[in-house]
Parts: C-alpha cells; structure tokens; sequence
C-alpha cells in the first residue's frame, strides 16, 4: 500500500462522513457542512495526486485547489444566507418545512 | 512519515464524524473546525504550505465564523425539540446506507488500482512560482473567479438583508 492509496482511503472516508451529513441529518446548517466537508476531500484528492501522482507541471494541483476553496467559500456565503433567509420565513430552519419556494 | 499521516487522519475523520453525530450545532460547528485543521495539517503533511495556510485563512478562519453566526442567528428554543419521528430516522439510515455503499465502492476502486511509485519529496514549487503560474496560464480563471466571489457575496447580502420597510415593533 503506497502512501497514495492511504490519502485516497482518507479522502474517500471524509467524501462519505460528508455525504452521510448531507443525507440523513434533517438541519439545514449541517446539510451545507457536509456538502462542504466533500468539496473539502475533492481538495484532498488534489493535493494527493499533485504530490504523489504522475509528474505534471509545477503549482498545478496547488492551483487546482486554490480555485475550488475560492468557490466554496462562494457557496458557504451564498448557502448560509439562504438558510437566515428561509429562518426569517418559517422560523425554523428544518429541511422538511421548507417546502414552499414562495413565503 | 505514515505514522504521522495516519494521526492526522484520526484526527480528521474522528472529528468529521462526531461533528455529524453531535445533536447541538454549537458543537458540531466546533468540531468541523477541528477537521478542517487536520485538512490544513495535510495539506502541510505533503508539501503544500501555501494551500495550507490559505485552507487556515479561508476555513478556520473566515467559514467558521460565518457558520458561527449562521447557528447563532437561527438558534431554535430548546424546548421545541422534537423527538425523532419515523419517517426522519428512516431517512437517516438510508441516508447512512448509501454513504457506507458508497465508501465499499470507492474503497474497493482504490485498493484493486495500481499506481507508480511517487517521488520522494514533494514538487518544489515557491510561492513566487504560484503567482507566476496563476497570473500567466490561470489569469482568465482568476478573473471568473473574482467575478464569482464577488457576485455571491453581493447576493448573499442581498438574501440575507431585512426588509428596511418593516418596522421593529410589527415583528411577533
């Protein structure tokens, strides 16, 4: 088992804590924390074939990453006002209540 | 070198996971700060100090906070905690259900797949070398990118913003 293979269990252990998050918990917050948490081990995986995949061009996968953090930090804001915005509405911020698109 | 990869990785998961199980958000929002360290830890692990640094700025930095905030502001009365009904708990375990199927699958992918021996140390790559790289082949990409950040938190003002009509004393 190279250290490859470890990084990619890794990633692959945090893409599944994210996606279960995601799925099974009911709180609004916590659904976007696990989209984050798999945006977060596809930044991982990144970093893990930069440093020990293939020989690429230099900077590549530290590029790679810096571009997908600039873009969650653009869903975390943007999902976050979201969820004040819905709060506002119905006064509770559970994924099953939020049914109607139009308050 | 193993050894330290795979405390960061305990350290990582343990606390990915305990933030998804913990039922106060407080918490929950504590630990994923925890786990975005060990990300940050990683990323240091392999060689990647600039992204590293930028993972520390971005998301235990500036993320917590806003998540931070975002609990704070839609904190619910303790009182009105609803006991788990059916339909949510089977939702949770096929929710579950997937995740640990989806881990067997990936699993299975990476360990039956064969890589070449990597190098012995990390890319050289300086922070002069990055700017370089982003402002010349990247300099398109990190224009949208500035358009995108831009554009969202705009809109994320917008969303999140009261209506200045309403008055203080119409609320409930």
């Amino acid at each position: 088992m190279t250290p490859l293979h470890l990084c990619l269990l890794i990633s692959t252990g945090l893409f599944c804590i994210g996606l279960a998050g995601a799925l099974a918990r009911s709180n609004t917050i916590l659904v976007l924390l696990g989209i984050e948490l798999m945006l977060n081990a596809a930044n991982l995986n990144f970093i893990a074939f930069w440093r020990f995949g293939p020989p690429s061009p230099p900077a590549n996968g530290m590029i790679f990453v810096l571009f997908s953090i600039a873009v969650a930090a653009a869903e975390a804001a943007v999902g976050l006002a979201l969820i004040i915005a819905v709060y506002r509405h119905q006064n509770n911020i559970r994924l099953q209540d939020a049914t109607r698109l139009k308050g | 070198m193993t050894t330290a990869l795979i405390l960061i990785a305990i350290l990582l998961l343990g606390s990915a996971a305990a933030a998804m199980l913990r039922r106060n958000l407080i918490h929950s929002a504590l630990l994923l700060i925890a786990s975005w360290a060990g990300v940050a830890a990683f990323y240091l692990w392999a060689g990647a100090e600039f992204v590293a640094f930028a993972q520390v700025l971005i998301y235990v930095g500036a993320i917590s906070m806003v998540v931070l905030f975002a609990v704070l502001l839609t904190r619910q009365n303790p009182v009105a905690e609803l006991p788990a009904e059916p339909a949510s708990r089977m939702r949770a375990l096929t929710g579950i259900t997937v995740a640990v199927c989806t881990a067997a699958i990936l699993s299975a992918a990476i360990l039956s797949s064969k890589f070449t021996p990597a190098a012995d140390t990390a890319p050289q790559t300086s922070v002069k070398q990055i700017g370089l790289e982003l402002m010349h082949r990247h300099g398109t990409a990190l224009l949208i990118v500035g358009v995108i950040l831009t554009v969202a938190l705009l809109g994320a003002t917008i969303l999140a913003a009261t209506d200045a009509k309403e008055k203080p004393e119409d609320r409930p």
